[in-house]
């Protein structure tokens, strides 16, 4: 393909639309897959999840999907901006009485808008999640359970290492009478205080992250209370409803680019289509709601 | 039948227009909506105004000279025609009627309703033909054969009148739907297949420097279409474009 | 009066054709370039001759007065092109369609051209295919065919009920190839204004760029009119509202002879007048007539509940129809040629019998062959015990397939849904067999100037037959006069370019000027509009579906106080210099104001019936046309003198040698 038609062509401005749409589509069905798992609330399903959450913080493939994640996002903005830009340009002037709906779906005359709405989200979601996770300065809490002894009826924290060894959170703390015997390092690494020997790993603790984000309950595990909880579901819950619609248009939308359309298949397209786009950003949509009501 | 008109005016290409209401008696609903407009010229000349200008010719529905946005759509609120086969028993008693040019940076008003299309002619020499000489010197017509299914969805690609309908309906005024009639038309016939990714990739090429915006499968166009051109053509169009894009070489 | 020469070579007529291409001059390839013609319209005639020569060489202009070549009216043509191939086996040749052509003429064309157009019929149906066209095809992939009027044979290819716009889009693709070559140069919304003579041969032509108003000069070596025809005059016509026959009467009134301009043809199936505000009017395609049959009620009680709108037309049993084309043409039918259908509507609504409001329409009914295909559809369903309803919902199927664009086209405009009720009809001006006298290389009577299709006269005599337009205009411009133009342009291999700065384009463009000038400085009270549905009305009663002495003698009296009051009275908005529509129209309608009276006067002049042209003075105890071989087997070529009222008439003897002359007769 000669480098002037990837550059310039309004169909080929197309394929990247759809390819990168479509992959998107794919990314939002193992999200959601990994997202599914926070309806776990108990102990088991925590350690589940935070493992699950460990694994794909550290798998090569998992990495290089989600690198193609950020590009796909990317490359579909600024794709989607262009081509919205173009699409302006090409009618200088607007018509007084424009009839559109009763030719067009709204949804598929607002993919631009959104779309923008949608990477406002993903923008807020990142900083809310991701941000916490990987790239803040500030130290994640990390997978600890709530020990108490049968006996004696005391109780302490422990973290969780993967060898599935138990650390008192206590050693990590320092006090007046001594220094702390043990400290973390790179955001997961326990090492002891002296002689500095890695001990073990722990796992982040995404599964409270979550909860602590969307429950609006006094939380422990060492996350702050979100006053602002009921805004953040209410918000995700919109932004799902912004997604459902752009998937409406867009599911099938990028067959239609790629070509892929056949009269025995359009109408299975057309119905995958919106069950796609109803029941994932549904999925999506019901976790924050089922946390905030049960916590 | 009384009505409110309510049409675009503007005096030559670079002069800025507005809209202008008349009122319109004795309106029949046997009329077609060129033959009220025919009644409106015909008082605005008795009264010494000057008539609107708006593009019409064949008055059945074939040529594709007629070219009016009617109340927010490409030839009116009817389904499967064109703005001279729209009848005026499709409004009501006291309606207001929006009349508007087509609409696209590709299509500039030359006068009042009438544009300026000659953007599709362009793109039509770009390649919406066979490299068949006209001598006459070509294989019998029967030499080979073309399955029915072919020839007839050819043939309804092929229907197109190239109005602009599709670029005016479209919110990003794209040509696809008329561009891929062409090259859809073409490629389903073996004799058109000979030339197709060179085709394909100069009309896209030429419809792209013509201003037309780029398709977003609203089907808009699909619905307007006044011979009811399917997206199908389109998807077509895509499919061939890809084919040729990624086998040409340069 | 002079004898026209009208060129053609000697021989048996089946050789005529390849010796004359043997025998004329060519240009090289070299020389093609150094030479420009100019091509006025590009309908099926126009585009594929502009196409044509421009492939060989030439550096052809051509022009249009819509916004684009296709929109050239051929578009509008439904029904299909005849092709002598024989594809069916069902005995048709070469020679069966050049005998059905003339035969179907009345007698009245010119032998040797129609063998011609006959013999390259069977190349355009090879070229269409190789282009593109996507005619209709039967299930083995192979071309179907139908039939049409005045033949025995299946010879008619189609692409449902749009074959010319098939063909013509055909045409204007290989035309859009040269375009963007550069051998074209294309002048969409121009009009033809004037022909300029330099040493008496054509040498150009004065155009109005429609959009500037501005005139403008285009020089070329020869100059080729193919602006279809005249039927415009009659204001009410299946033509579109531009078409026009100004280019053909600007040649005309420069030395080329009009031929036989009184025939006319009056389509049979056309959507009948709704009112006074009609504009024009709509053809339902001839192959209609295939499965439609053509009825009018026996009792008049009847006709009148159905004007009042009591009694519905299926509420009238079969015994009280008059299916009188049945009655009258037992052998052909619903199937006779148009002239003779029409002909035979219009004596019946005569009568009284006329089935709507004006009296004007007869029916056109679909229920029997609804039934008919529905029980076909029934057998091969096995369906034994289907019900009645059921069998109709199939037939309906059926005609759908075979004629839905024209069923849906009649609904839109008259709200009456065909698949129900029968369609209402009644004849309409639609196609013009006079026009520009061509000799067989289709020069004009003006050096270097051509005409080409409808504008010219050649080879329908005085009726043409359903789907041999299509054949026509893509013959000559196809495989015709990119022939014999080089036959002249050999001459004009030294002449070099032809400047426009010259004394004779300075005249003409003056004259053109003066012209407009006049019209917009009339200053009148009525518009153009007012003046052509005056003239069309005369036109239509006079010098319509039938004509006597007394009405044509009025009708030259009535035209020509139309023009004068036209000339006083008629006002123009707008300027000159500007685009302005209502300009155009009165530039085309001051033409056909002169034209009306010259078919007037050939009408008066041919004093016997042939084909369209019916002379109440002239026919047989049944009513039908008696054609008078004695005394009128020639073309009437006319000759513009300086007086529009008084040309002079030049005949051209019509020999048979290959075709004798009988009674036309369908019975």
């Amino acid at each position: 393909m000669s480098r002037s038609v990837i550059l310039k062509s309004s169909i080929v401005k197309k394929y990247w639309m759809a390819l990168t749409g479509l992959f998107l589509c794919l990314f939002l069905v193992g999200h959601l897959l990994g997202n599914l798992q926070l309806f776990a609330a108990s102990e088991e399903g925590r350690r589940a999840f935070n493992e699950y959450g460990y694994f794909m913080g550290h798998n090569i493939f998992i990495k290089i999907l989600s690198y193609l994640t950020y590009i796909s996002i990317l490359f579909h903005a600024i794709d989607g901006i262009l081509l919205t830009v173009q699409n302006k340009k090409a009618r200088p002037i607007n018509y007084v009485k424009n009839n559109a709906g009763a030719n067009s779906s709204l949804a598929s005359r607002s993919m631009a808008i959104l779309g923008s709405i949608i990477l406002i989200f993903i923008v807020t979601h990142m900083a809310n999640f991701w941000w916490v996770v990987k790239m803040s300065s500030k130290q994640m809490p990390l997978h600890s359970i709530v020990y108490t002894d049968q006996k004696s009826g005391m109780s302490q924290d422990l973290y969780i290492t993967h060898s599935g060894n138990m650390l008192p959170t206590a050693y990590f703390e320092s006090s007046e009478m001594a220094p702390a015997q043990m400290k973390i390092k790179n955001g997961t690494e326990f090492y002891s205080a002296e002689g500095d020997l890695l001990i073990g790993e722990g796992y982040k603790d995404m599964h409270s992250l979550v909860y602590a984000f969307f429950g609006h309950d006094k939380t422990k595990y060492g996350f702050p209370e979100n006053k602002l909880a009921l805004w953040a579901v209410i918000g995700y819950v919109i932004s799902m409803l912004v997604l459902a619609y752009h998937l409406m248009h867009g599911f099938a939308s990028a067959f239609q680019s790629l070509g892929l359309r056949h009269p025995a298949y359009t109408k299975l397209i057309k119905g995958l289509g919106t069950g796609f786009a109803i029941i994932i950003p549904l999925l999506f949509a019901i976790i924050p709601i089922y946390i905030y009501l049960t916590k | 039948m009384k009505l409110t008109l309510k049409i675009w005016r503007q005096k030559g290409p670079n002069d800025k227009g507005q809209m202008a209401t008349y009122p319109i008696d004795g309106i029949d609903g046997d009329m077609s909506f060129l033959e009220m407009l025919d009644v409106l010229n015909e008082q605005l000349i008795h009264k010494g105004e000057e008539p609107v200008a708006f593009d019409h010719d064949c008055r059945e529905g074939i040529c594709g000279m007629c070219s009016l946005f009617i109340n927010g759509e490409a030839h009116g609120p009817d389904r499967g025609v064109t703005t001279c086969q729209l009848h005026m028993r499709k409004f009501d008693d006291g309606d207001t009627i929006y009349i508007e040019p087509w609409r696209a940076k590709a299509f500039p008003v030359i006068k009042d309703l009438v544009v300026d299309r000659t953007a599709f002619d362009r793109v039509m020499a770009a390649g919406g033909f066979v490299s068949v000489n006209t001598s006459g010197n070509t294989q019998d017509a029967n030499a080979i054969p073309i399955a029915k299914a072919d020839a007839d969805k050819a043939f309804e690609a092929a229907t197109c009148i190239g109005c602009g309908a599709c670029v005016a309906t479209c919110k990003n005024s794209s040509a696809m739907l008329f561009v891929s009639a062409k090259v859809s038309q073409l490629a389903l016939l073996p004799q058109g297949q000979v030339e197709a990714r060179d085709r394909v990739l100069n009309m896209v090429k030429k419809m792209d420097e013509e201003g037309f915006g780029n398709c977003t499968n609203t089907g808009a166009c699909e619905v307007e279409c006044p011979k009811e051109i399917s997206l199908d053509n389109i998807a077509r169009m895509n499919r061939e474009f890809m084919k040729a894009a990624l086998c040409h070489e340069d | 009066m002079s004898v026209l020469d009208s060129k053609v070579p000697g021989g048996p007529i089946e050789k005529k054709w390849s010796a004359h291409k043997n025998n004329i001059r060519l240009v090289n390839p070299a020389n093609k370039r150094n030479i420009d013609v100019i091509v006025v319209g590009t309908g099926l005639a126009g585009g594929s001759a502009a196409a044509s020569m421009a492939e060989l060489g030439y550096n052809v202009k051509a022009f249009c007065f819509q916004d684009s070549p296709r929109r050239a009216h051929s578009i509008a043509a439904q029904g299909g092109i005849n092709a002598a191939k024989n594809y069916q086996g069902d005995g048709d040749s070469i020679y069966r369609l050049f005998y059905d052509t003339v035969k179907g003429g009345d007698y009245r064309a010119r032998e040797a051209n129609v063998y011609r157009l006959a013999e390259v019929s069977v190349n355009i149906i090879d070229q269409c295919v190789a282009q593109g066209v996507p005619f209709a095809r039967d299930y083995g992939g192979l071309l179907d065919n139908r039939s049409f009027g005045g033949a025995q044979v299946s010879r008619t290819f189609y692409a449902k009920g749009q074959t010319g716009q098939q063909l013509l889009l055909g045409a204007y693709s290989a035309m859009s190839r040269q375009i963007g070559k550069g051998k074209i140069k294309m002048y969409n919304r121009h009009e033809m204004l004037e022909l300029v003579l330099v040493d008496g041969k054509a040498r150009g032509i004065i155009a109005r760029n429609l959009v500037s108003g501005k005139l403008e000069r285009f020089s070329g070596h020869a100059v080729v009119i193919a602006s279809g025809g005249y039927g415009n005059v009659f204001f009410l016509s299946t033509n579109a509202m531009g078409s026009n026959a100004t280019a053909a009467w600007r040649i005309h009134k420069k030395g080329a002879y009009f031929a036989n301009p009184c025939f006319t043809q009056i389509h049979p199936t056309c959507i009948p007048v709704s009112g006074d505000h009609q504009s024009k009017l709509t053809l339902m395609s001839e192959s209609l007539r295939n499965d439609g049959r053509i009825w009018v009620p026996k009792n008049m009680e009847d006709v009148e509940a159905i004007r009042k709108g009591t009694k519905k037309p299926v509420d009238i049993p079969a015994e009280d129809r008059d299916y009188y084309l049945e009655r009258r043409y037992p052998a052909f039918g619903n199937l006779v040629p148009r002239d003779v259908a029409s002909r035979a509507a219009k004596e019946r609504c005569d009568a009284g019998y006329g089935v709507n409001a004006t009296g004007e329409a007869v029916f056109l009914d679909f229920a029997s062959a609804i039934e008919r295909y529905g029980n076909e559809q029934a057998t091969m369903a096995g369906m034994a015990n289907a019900s009645r309803e059921k069998i109709l919902e199939m037939g309906r199927e059926v005609v759908k397939a075979k004629y839905g664009n024209l069923f849906q086209m009649y609904y839109k405009i008259t709200d009456d849904d065909p698949y129900f009720t029968p369609m209402k009809i009644y004849p309409a001006v639609h196609y013009t067999m006079g026009g520009i006298w061509v000799d067989y290389n289709l020069m004009t009577t003006v050096p270097g100037c051509y005409a080409i299709g409808e504008a010219n006269f050649s080879d329908h005599g005085a009726n043409r037959l359903g789907a041999s337009a299509l054949m026509q205009g893509l013959a000559d411009g196809y495989f015709v006069l990119p022939y014999t133009i080089a036959d002249y342009l050999a001459d004009d291999i030294r002449t070099g370019a032809i400047s426009t700065e010259t004394a004779e384009f300075d005249e003409a463009e003056k004259a053109v000027k003066d012209r407009i000038t006049s019209l917009m400085s009339i200053g009148g009270s009525k518009s153009v509009d007012h003046f052509h549905k005056r003239l069309g009305k005369v036109m239509w009663d006079k010098v319509g579906m039938a004509r006597n002495e007394q009405g044509l003698k009025e009708a030259i009296t009535e035209i020509k106080a139309i023009r004068e009051e036209f000339y006083k009275d008629l006002r123009i908005p707008g300027a000159m210099e500007e685009f302005n529509p209502e300009l155009d129209k009165a530039n085309r309608v001051a033409d056909f104001l002169e034209l009306g009276e010259l078919m007037a006067m050939d009408a008066l002049t041919r004093s016997e019936s042939c084909g369209g042209h019916f002379r109440e003075e002239s026919q047989t105890e049944e009513g039908e046309a008696k054609r008078n071989d004695k005394e009128f087997t020639y073309v009437s070529a006319w000759e513009y003198t300086g007086n529009v009222s008084e040309p002079k008439l030049h005949k051209e003897s019509l020999e048979f040698e290959n075709i004798k002359l009988v009674e036309r007769n369908y019975k």
